[in-house]
């Protein structure tokens, strides 16, 4: 297949994921579509790597992969966190960081 | 040694005590400030002589040296630079300041000895030695301007010495203020000066003058006119003089050195120093004349009748310096400056007289208070009156010679310029009357109880200090005078520097007796060799009649004087009443306080007030300030209102930003 | 062949994609993301990562989605309010048109600039071993600064979420402190009354 069609995909799995960080509450569910977001890009990354025969894509890939991990490990920490406080697991609620 | 040398020296002198002094200031015990500052003045003073040796080894054209230590700044063709001028003129200066401030200072060392702030005194005393060498040395507008600024300085903290009393603090802020108006004037009279000549060094403007200048062009007089303006507030000359009688406030020796021996005759030297520009320039030399003798008689007049036995002094002393002001504006400068010379010995010698009978007094200076101290202070008497007959001009004393020097020149040039020397004759006979006032009624008379306490052998003390002027409670803690006083028969240093400036005072015409020799003229000859104006001398004859005139006159006024307060006391009560008006007029000083007050102070100060309600509060902190802060805090508020606290709407404006650079890209790259 | 496989995998990718987004219970969604990250899985397999597919099956659908499905299950997340604001219509609205935007950009312009050929090969590429050489040689330092973030965002987890109980200031000592003492012990001369301070 072109490489064109792999990066529409990618295109559209990111815009899938920014619609659902920006329309839902819960912070769980915000967490899994930026997940969508980075695997995007992994898509895209490997899609271009494939098509220079260069593996650094891949590579690339990886250590999103591996940032993605951490990034979830401490979100969700959070997320436990706030639950154990009671605190609402709304990000609309959760609205005192303002100026 | 090179001549400048023995001059920088002399200049270092007193500026080593006062360092030395300043520095020392907590270890200092007892007189050793005093020493120390009479030791540098007496160091000085030899060099002083010494630089006079030096410099008459050369001939008389070679007499004028300029040394120089370094450069201040070379740029726009300004050429300023620390150098110093070494001729017959600074040299005379020189000698008068440091010799007259010796005596002085070893007057100090016993009159000041119980008072708190005895080393500061000293300190205070040499800084203001150095200015006033400096301002005589100078070779440049830059360094006169600089001494000029130090002396008045330190006649500001000499006069408000007793900083705790406000009368002293007060008079000291007005020397200080005047005396920055005439600083104005001199800075604005170099400007105009240098504006023409491009360059601030004395012996090159002199030089370049007369080819840029024509005979009283524009510039010229208002360059001139405002360096008389600077002259006239220093020498305490009319309509800046208001600031004189008030410095009376401070301690005697002050009065004696700063205030009658060397600051305002700075003006005086100035004249002198800048002969070229005003014989240049007769318009402004003849506003000099005139303004002196106007000063002449005015201050003569309010000497009269003021009741404050320091301030009829400082009136004398006014009153002299028009004399010398008048001098040296026609031409007769070796006049001047000789009676400047001899009026520094009797007039240092008058306040230090004076000094100690407002001791023997504990305080109080007003004559109403005041009587028979002839028998309890023979020697004060014998050296005021010394001081006196030299001020009245009676034969032989140098005061005679001097002050009929100066008429005598008057009288000569003719013209506008007799009126001046009849003006001289009539402040003369003002000058007795009011010099033999002071005597009689302080020394001669029944004795006041003060008096007869000395004549027991006891020197009267106050136990409760007040201000003799208002009458406010004081203490003897340091701010205020010392808990003794010292009289000249108890203090051998006190006695020293008396009987040393009487001698002067006596003998020290010797040198310029018209016909029989002319030391003085003949020395300072060189450095006024340019002038036009000073061939004009007095034949010998003429001038003796001078004399024998000046003479008659003051026998008149010391007649007078005696008729009046010895032979029939009542009489002066009798003349207050019967020109009852006139005696207000001239009590009130001219209502020169007065006057200034409303033309100056109160629109200053309304225009202060304005400034500060109008312009200050209004503008400045309203519209800039509070403007400037208020637009800030309306942008803080507009931004602040993007930080929501929802986290969607965060992401929704990442979301958009990263919309738009994509857009850019898609949009520049295709 | 391959294009059927692409399709199949491409739509479930899609299809799981938009599961995670409009599913109301939350463990569905992470459902849906766990059938996601398979399809794309699939997709490395088809551009020739082998390694990579096999990692984002193992450590992502593995461990990270395990990660989540424990973390779902004690939350809880019951069925969720519908977004309130502008941000619902105006959310997808952006992600329209940037959806829009990078179509235009990869199918207007950007595919000039590739080709729809791939790029020679060597056979090898994507392989562990060559996945293996590249992190040990070019690319070790950003292998090691990745491990060096996994150990602190480990140790972020563990602080983050911990119980406090073992760590508040120990209240018995703090009591033993402030206990008022007797009036009655000590020196002599507190017993006398000498001594205010106890």
């Amino acid at each position: 297949m072109a490489i064109g069609w792999y990066l529409v995909v990618s295109a559209l799995i990111f815009v899938i994921g920014a619609a659902g960080v920006l329309t839902r509450r819960n912070p769980l569910v915000i967490l899994l579509c930026l997940e969508l977001m980075l695997n995007a890009a992994n898509l895209a990354l490997v899609a271009f790597a494939r098509l220079h025969g260069n593996a650094d894509g891949q590579i690339f890939a990886l250590i999103i992969m591996v940032v993605a991990a951490c990034e979830v490990t401490v979100g969700l920490g959070l997320i436990v966190a706030m639950y154990r406080r009671k605190l609402p697991i709304d990000v609309d609620e959760l609205n005192e960081l303002n100026g | 040694m090179a001549t400048t040398t023995f001059a920088w020296i002399v200049l270092l002198c007193p500026l080593v005590g006062t360092i030395v002094i300043g520095a020392s200031f907590k270890v200092l015990k007892g007189r050793t400030a005093g020493v120390i500052g009479t030791v540098a003045i007496g160091l000085a003073f030899a060099f002083a002589i010494a630089t006079l040796i030096s410099l008459l080894r050369h001939g008389p054209q070679q007499r004028e040296l300029t040394s120089s230590v370094w450069d201040y700044a070379r740029t726009l063709n300004i050429d300023a630079r620390m150098s110093i001028l070494v001729d017959p003129l600074s040299v005379f200066m020189m000698l008068v300041v440091t010799g007259v401030s010796m005596l002085i200072h070893l007057y100090s060392v016993a009159y000041m000895a119980s008072d708190r702030g005895y080393t500061r005194f000293f300190a205070y005393l040499n800084f203001f030695v150095f200015s006033m060498l400096l301002l005589v040395l100078a070779a440049n507008f830059i360094l006169l301007i600089t001494g000029w600024a130090f002396v008045g300085a330190a006649s500001y903290m000499l006069i408000s010495f007793w900083y705790r009393r406000t009368t002293a603090t007060r008079a000291g802020l007005k020397a200080f203020v005047i005396n920055v108006v005439g600083d104005v004037g001199l800075v604005l009279g170099t400007f105009f000066i240098f504006g023409h000549t491009g360059t601030v060094d004395f012996i090159k403007t002199f030089h370049a003058v007369p080819h840029v200048f024509a005979q009283d062009s524009p510039d010229l007089v208002a360059g001139a006119l405002l360096l008389l303006v600077g002259a006239f507030a220093k020498s305490a000359q009319v309509p800046l003089h208001t600031w004189l009688p008030d410095a009376m406030e401070g301690p005697t020796p002050v009065s004696a050195l700063i205030h009658a021996a060397t600051m305002v005759t700075a003006g005086v030297y100035i004249i002198a120093r800048m002969h070229v520009i005003f014989e240049l320039a007769p318009a402004a030399a003849d506003v000099g004349a005139i303004v002196g003798g106007a000063t002449l008689l005015i201050a003569a007049s309010i000497g009269l009748v003021v009741t404050d036995l320091k301030r009829v002094i400082a009136y004398s002393t006014m009153s002299q310096i028009g004399y010398m002001v008048m001098a040296v504006s026609v031409g007769a400068y070796s006049a001047g400056l000789y009676h400047l010379m001899t009026h520094a010995f009797f007039k240092a010698l008058l306040f230090m007289a004076a000094g100690s009978v407002i001791s023997a007094m504990g305080g109080v200076q007003s004559l109403d208070r005041m009587g028979g101290f002839r028998k309890a202070m023979p020697f004060t008497f014998v050296m005021f009156l010394v001081g006196g007959l030299a001020l009245s001009g009676l034969p032989p004393f140098s005061g005679w010679l001097s002050k009929d020097d100066i008429i005598g020149f008057l009288d000569h040039r003719g013209g506008g310029f007799l009126i001046l020397g009849i003006v001289g004759y009539i402040g003369a006979l003002m000058t007795a009357i009011y010099t033999f006032r002071m005597i009689f009624r302080t020394f001669f008379g029944e004795p006041v109880p003060e008096a007869r306490e000395l004549q027991d052998g006891h020197l009267h003390h106050v136990e409760k200090p007040v201000n003799p002027a208002n009458g406010d409670v004081e203490d003897f803690d340091v701010g205020f005078p010392g808990p003794e006083h010292h009289i000249a028969e108890r203090a051998m240093p006190m006695k020293l520097a008396m009987s040393g400036l009487a001698v002067l005072a006596i003998i020290g015409g010797a040198g310029q007796i018209p016909g029989i020799d002319h030391a003085l003229s003949s020395f300072l000859d060189t450095t006024f060799a340019d002038s036009t104006i000073i061939r004009h001398e007095p034949s010998t004859s003429a001038a003796w009649i001078g004399l024998v005139i000046g003479a008659a006159v003051a026998l008149a006024g010391i007649g007078i004087a005696y008729r009046v307060w010895i032979v029939a006391p009542g009489t002066s009560a009798k003349l207050i009443e019967r020109f009852g008006p006139v005696h207000r007029f001239l009590i009130n000083k001219w209502y020169f306080d007065e006057a200034i007050d409303f033309v100056i102070v109160r629109p200053t100060l309304w225009f202060g007030r304005f400034c500060n309600t109008a312009i200050e509060r209004v503008f400045v902190a309203g519209v800039i300030t509070g403007g400037t802060v208020s637009i800030v805090r309306a942008c803080g508020a507009l931004v602040r209102r993007a930080q929501t606290g929802f986290l969607r709407y965060y992401a929704a404006a990442v979301l958009a930003g990263i919309t738009l650079t994509v857009l850019y890209f898609l949009i520049t790259s295709s | 062949m391959s294009a059927v496989f692409f399709f199949l995998a491409a739509i479930g990718a899609l299809a799981g994609a938009i599961g995670v987004v409009m599913l109301r219970n939350p463990f569905y969604s992470v459902l849906s993301l766990v059938f996601h990250l398979i399809s794309l899985a699939a997709l490395f397999l088809l551009l020739r990562a082998e390694f990579v597919a096999a990692a984002q099956v193992v450590v992502y659908a593995g461990a990270v989605m395990v990660l989540y499905v424990f973390v779902v299950a004690y939350v809880g997340g019951g069925e969720e309010l519908p977004s309130g604001g502008g941000l619902r219509i105006l959310g997808p609205l952006f992600a329209l048109v940037l959806a829009i935007e990078l179509c235009i950009a990869m199918l207007g312009s950007a595919l000039k600039g590739i080709s729809g050929k791939g790029a020679p090969y060597v056979p090898g590429f994507g392989s562990p071993r060559q996945i293996g050489t590249l992190f040990l040689t070019k690319y070790l330092f950003p292998f090691e600064v990745a491990s060096l973030l996994l150990l602190v965002a480990a140790i972020g987890a563990v602080v983050l979420a911990r119980r406090r109980r073992g760590l508040e200031p120990d209240e018995e000592f703090e009591t033993a402190l402030h206990k008022p003492v007797s009036r009655r012990v000590g020196s002599m001369a507190e017993s006398v009354g000498a001594r205010r301070d106890s």
